[in-house]
């Protein structure tokens, strides 16, 4: 039999596993036991913290990568995919991450800035990256840069939605507006965007981001995931919403499965049923400038 | 082409069945997303696709589409799954006995056996599309499982570096790798005929 040799980490295997992840919820957790938690509940993988987006709110202070020694901790301990945080720009801990072997880099907002101008360079990464976004030109330069999947960004660690549905509908909007023009507008609407034109083209051809479309940031109930899942989000993270909840294992369980079947309300009512306290929740117009992670990124 | 008016189903809970009712769409035929029982009920083939293995099996548990599956297999329903779907048809998983799968065909395989992401790759590969010929095929492998071990009534279909990663039990079909995720649709044709063609062929008797 003749064999030809296999190519690793291409964009379509970094993609793919993007593709694979869809129609799941992917969980924040701070210690392998919670990750044997997320993985018993159903989750399509793990997002390795030091701290959920909560904590980092209140104590503050400058919010880097999570000790390699948690992060391994948890890939010995799980059989799904594990993501793991590097701060905007901080290529350095990316390629800490990729040493690691984590399966998705999160590029994230939640953490402290460490470049208020660039992002990480993800195409010289044989590993995928995920970055977050509000709106359709921020989507694209991440996917111009490398990213293998977007997320919205909504406000992390506020347990409100608000935010998220936001990014979402913004994002979806300027999507069907690109897909509805002309041709000889998409110049100019790469202008406006901000976005690299061949991608302002390829949504114009597709009617869709490049890459897998996930939401994040304030999901705290089952209701919360479908919503999200409803306005046009192919999977959703959520964070601090189930290990800060009264009941880690029940809202981990009833997320999975309103995401699994985000389309019937009486599944639904089922799944909200009798769940107890979601997390502490904040008024995200009451949070100073400072404090909005969503604003971080270039 | 579809020259019959079957539904080709696609267990759409979680994963990249959106690639899959994408291609056999576009080879003209007509498919349905199957979430419940009653979706189940209006498919004449179901496709379990790439996806979270474990997220899989617990959502099929939680539902009791589990058994709704397997009953309608033992029926004559054929099966076509893309790696997570592999595992999920698969007899038994290696080093994870506590994993809830179909166990609808005579396989052992193992998860994640190629590595992690990192380890993610494509290639071209051999594969018997029907009789004895082997025709290339494009293989995307992500976190791919593959084979250790068939029992009786096994065709192996494909291999990569001697590994398994295609079989095929009687109207029951399991690939390691991503057809669904390249521009090739052969393999899914492949499918599609035996989902038209309607017989049980090979040995295809319910498992002990």
């Amino acid at each position: 039999m003749s064999e030809s040799p296999a190519e690793k980490s291409t964009w379509r295997t970094k993609v793919g596993l993007a593709e694979m992840l869809k129609g799941g919820v992917i969980m924040d957790v701070v210690t392998a036991e919670q990750a044997a938690i997320a993985e018993e509940a159903g989750a399509v993988a793990v997002m390795a913290l030091e701290r959920v987006p909560s904590d980092i709110r209140k104590q503050g202070g400058v919010a880097r990568m999570t000790d390699p020694k948690l992060i391994k901790e948890i890939m010995a301990i799980s059989s799904i995919p594990v993501m793991a945080k590097c701060r905007i720009g901080h290529f350095v801990e990316a390629q800490i991450l990729e040493s690691l072997g984590v399966d998705f880099v999160d590029e994230s907002e939640v953490l402290t800035p460490a470049d208020e101008e660039n992002h990480v360079n993800k195409h010289t990464f044989n590993i995928p990256f995920v970055c977050g976004c509000r709106d359709l030109g921020e989507a694209l330069r991440r996917i111009g840069e490398g990213a293998a999947m977007i997320r919205t960004k909504g406000e992390a660690g506020t347990g409100n939605v608000v935010e998220a549905v936001r990014h979402m509908r913004t994002l979806m909007r300027e999507i069907r507006r690109i897909q509805s023009m002309r041709e000889d507008e998409l110049m100019v609407a790469a202008k406006e965007h901000r976005a690299p034109y061949n991608l302002i083209l390829e949504v114009h051809r597709t009617g869709r981001l490049p890459v897998p479309n996930f939401s994040a940031g304030g999901i705290a109930t089952p209701a919360d995931a479908a919503l999200m899942m409803q306005l046009g989000a192919e999977a959703v993270f959520v964070g601090s919403g189930i290990f800060k909840s009264s009941d880690p294992k029940r809202f981990a369980h009833a997320i999975v499965n309103a995401v699994a079947h985000y389309k019937d309300p009486a599944c639904l009512a089922e799944y909200s049923t009798g769940l107890g306290d979601a997390m502490a929740s904040l008024d995200v117009r009451k949070l100073d400038d400072n404090d909005r992670m969503a604003d971080r990124g270039w | 082409m579809n020259t019959t008016q079957k539904t080709i189903g696609v267990l759409a809970l979680q994963g990249d069945f959106e690639a899959h009712k994408r291609v056999f769409e576009g080879l003209g035929w007509k498919t349905e997303e199957v979430r419940t029982k009653r979706d189940l009920d209006s498919v004449d083939a179901l496709v379990i696709p790439g996806g979270e293995s474990t997220t899989l099996g617990k959502l099929l548990a939680r539902i009791g589409l589990d058994t709704e599956i397997t009953q309608r297999a033992n029926e004559g329903m054929p099966l076509f799954g893309t790696c997570a779907g592999m595992i999920m048809l698969a007899k038994r998983i290696q080093d994870r006995p506590e994993q809830p799968s179909l166990q609808l065909m005579d396989i052992t395989v193992a998860r994640n056996a190629f590595g992690r992401q990192v380890e993610s790759f494509e290639t071209d590969i051999p594969f018997r599309l029907g009789g004895d010929s082997e025709t290339i095929v494009h293989g995307v492998f992500i976190r791919a499982p593959y084979v250790v071990e068939t029992g009786k009534g096994v065709e192996i279909l494909s291999l990569f570096h001697d590994k398994i990663v295609a079989v095929r039990q009687g109207n029951r079909l399991a690939i390691a790798f991503h057809p669904e995720l390249t521009n090739d649709s052969r393999v899914h044709a492949y499918f599609a005929k035996m989902v038209e063609s309607g017989s049980i062929t090979g040995d295809c008797s319910p498992l002990p």
